[in-house]
């Protein structure tokens, strides 16, 4: 950060410290609601969702090899498999910045063109495994399902547009030596591993176990009376993967690359809850902006409703899983589902920052082209999401 | 000799750039030492991921931060 940045952000903050009516009974009020909902995040959803997503995602970017995915991105790759590769492999490539807009020009200039590229873009943010799980638990297990599901049929949809759109452009792109990162042999097998991210699933799962209705089925009942035996027995077999299958480095390096995690979101996480409790409150409670505003611009399932959803998604900035906490607080103040759709889908795929990142690598010209395709396609899903909804 | 250091800005690339500046130090070879943050330019090489170390033109390591070892090896000690 530039010196003069930093002094900039000072005036900023003693300025509202200084002016803002604290003692009024709205400034109140959202204060203390910012705390409340902060307080909900740290009681319900810390230690049993977050934590073991950590660890989850340091796993995957520890043990996951990024070889044997970055080698169907190369230009001889065949183009159905670089396609469907681009659009899951977010999942595995996407928890790290490091990966995302390096692999994006490469894919871009060097390997399979500019289709499976945006596939990629698109897709990463949208389906890494903390994103899906977190929006799961928070905003309802059929929204996370419709994020995943859409994020991966429209980063296919998004690529295949931009390919066609600008195939004259992609005959004439240069091809040359590419280099990924080496495999590593790890000294277990793929079923070795899988069982191992399977293991940790299920630990998530059970410790997330949610209070099943009064009245539903019994199965239900038993497993959430059981879920902390289920779990610490996970939690041992897990123990025991550790001890016998890997070696002391890479249980170093696991819980290294967690704690990056960890130390990299949580605090941005934590000022993202304040900022949508702050503003919008709990749901059923209200906080800064009134609700009636909320309701207006991005209630309902209106075209103009989705519309305002996406395009604004595409426009603002989230850091890191921020989006999930800020929707709860404008579903909760009256937004619809569709339009909160919406905006999941433009949103963190999107942003002011990074579209000029991505101008500076396709040019100007594709890259409003590649954001009108996405504030379209997610209008678009708003919109079947309401109509999906309302038949079952 | 010339060593690039391919990354946008991630904490990894960071840590590549002081281990390599802290080798080239060490054993005192004569080299210069550069970070490229530039998207294009690091994809102008050929890299799928960073951070990435470049000696001379030639790429020798992707992804990951090389050890020390490994260093002294592409700088010829």
């Amino acid at each position: 950060m530039k010196e003069r940045t930093k002094l900039l952000l000072i005036i900023l903050v003693f300025l509202a410290c200084y002016y803002v009516p604290w003692s009024h009974p709205n400034i109140r009020q959202a204060g203390l609601e910012a705390f409340m909902m902060l307080q909900e995040y740290a009681r319900e959803h810390v230690l049993t969702c977050l934590i073991p997503a950590f660890f989850i995602a340091g796993a995957i970017a520890v043990f996951v090899s990024q070889a044997s995915v970055l080698k169907y991105f190369g230009a001889s790759a065949k183009k159905i498999l670089s396609y469907s590769v681009a659009s899951i492999s977010g999942s595995v490539l996407a928890v790290c910045s490091c990966t995302v807009l390096p692999l994006f020009a490469g894919i871009y200039t060097r390997g399979a063109g500019i289709g499976p590229a945006t596939a990629f873009l698109y897709s990463g943010p949208a389906i890494n495994v903390l994103a899906i799980v977190l929006t799961a638990r928070i905003l309802g297990w059929q929204m996370g399902l419709a994020r995943a599901v859409g994020a991966v049929i429209f980063a296919i949809i998004t690529g295949l547009l931009m390919a066609f759109f600008f195939r004259k452009d992609d005959a004439a792109r240069e091809t040359g030596q590419i280099y990924v990162p080496e495999d590593e042999d790890k000294g277990r097998t793929l079923g070795q591993d899988a069982f191992y991210m399977l293991t940790m699933v299920m630990i998530l799962v059970f410790a997330a176990f949610a209070r099943p209705a009064p009245g539903s089925a019994g199965l239900w009942q038993i497993i959430f009376a059981a879920k902390w035996y289920i779990t610490a027995f996970f939690l041992i077999v897990l123990f025991i993967m550790l001890k016998s299958w890997f070696t002391k480095e890479e249980r170093i390096n696991w819980v290294q690359s967690t704690w990056g995690f960890m130390k990299q979101i949580f605090p941005l996480l934590g000022a993202g809850v304040l900022v949508a409790g702050f503003m919008l409150g709990r749901p059923g409670h209200s906080a800064f902006i009134p609700e009636h505003y909320i309701q207006t611009l991005v209630g309902g399932n209106s075209l103009w409703a989705n519309l305002f959803a996406s395009v604004s998604g595409a426009f603002m900035y989230f850091a890191t899983l921020t989006e999930v906490p800020i929707l709860q607080g404008l579903i909760g103040a009256g937004m619809g589902k569709e339009p909160a759709l919406s905006l999941l889908l433009a949103g963190p795929a999107l942003s002011l920052p990074n579209m000029l990142v991505i101008g500076g690598v396709m040019g100007v010209k594709k890259t409003l082209t590649f954001c009108l395709i996405i504030v379209v396609l997610s209008t678009i899903a708003g919109m079947c999401y309401g109509w999906i909804a309302d038949l079952s | 000799m010339e060593i690039k250091i391919l990354g946008p800005g991630c904490p990894k690339c960071k840590q590549t750039e002081d281990l390599v500046r802290k080798v080239v130090i060490e054993t005192g070879v004569d080299a210069k030492v550069e970070k490229v943050s530039d998207i294009m330019e690091i994809a102008g090489y050929g890299v799928f991921g960073t951070p990435a170390v470049v000696v001379d033109g030639e790429v020798k390591s992707v992804g990951k931060i090389p050890t020390k070892e490994e260093i002294k090896t592409w700088i010829g000690k």
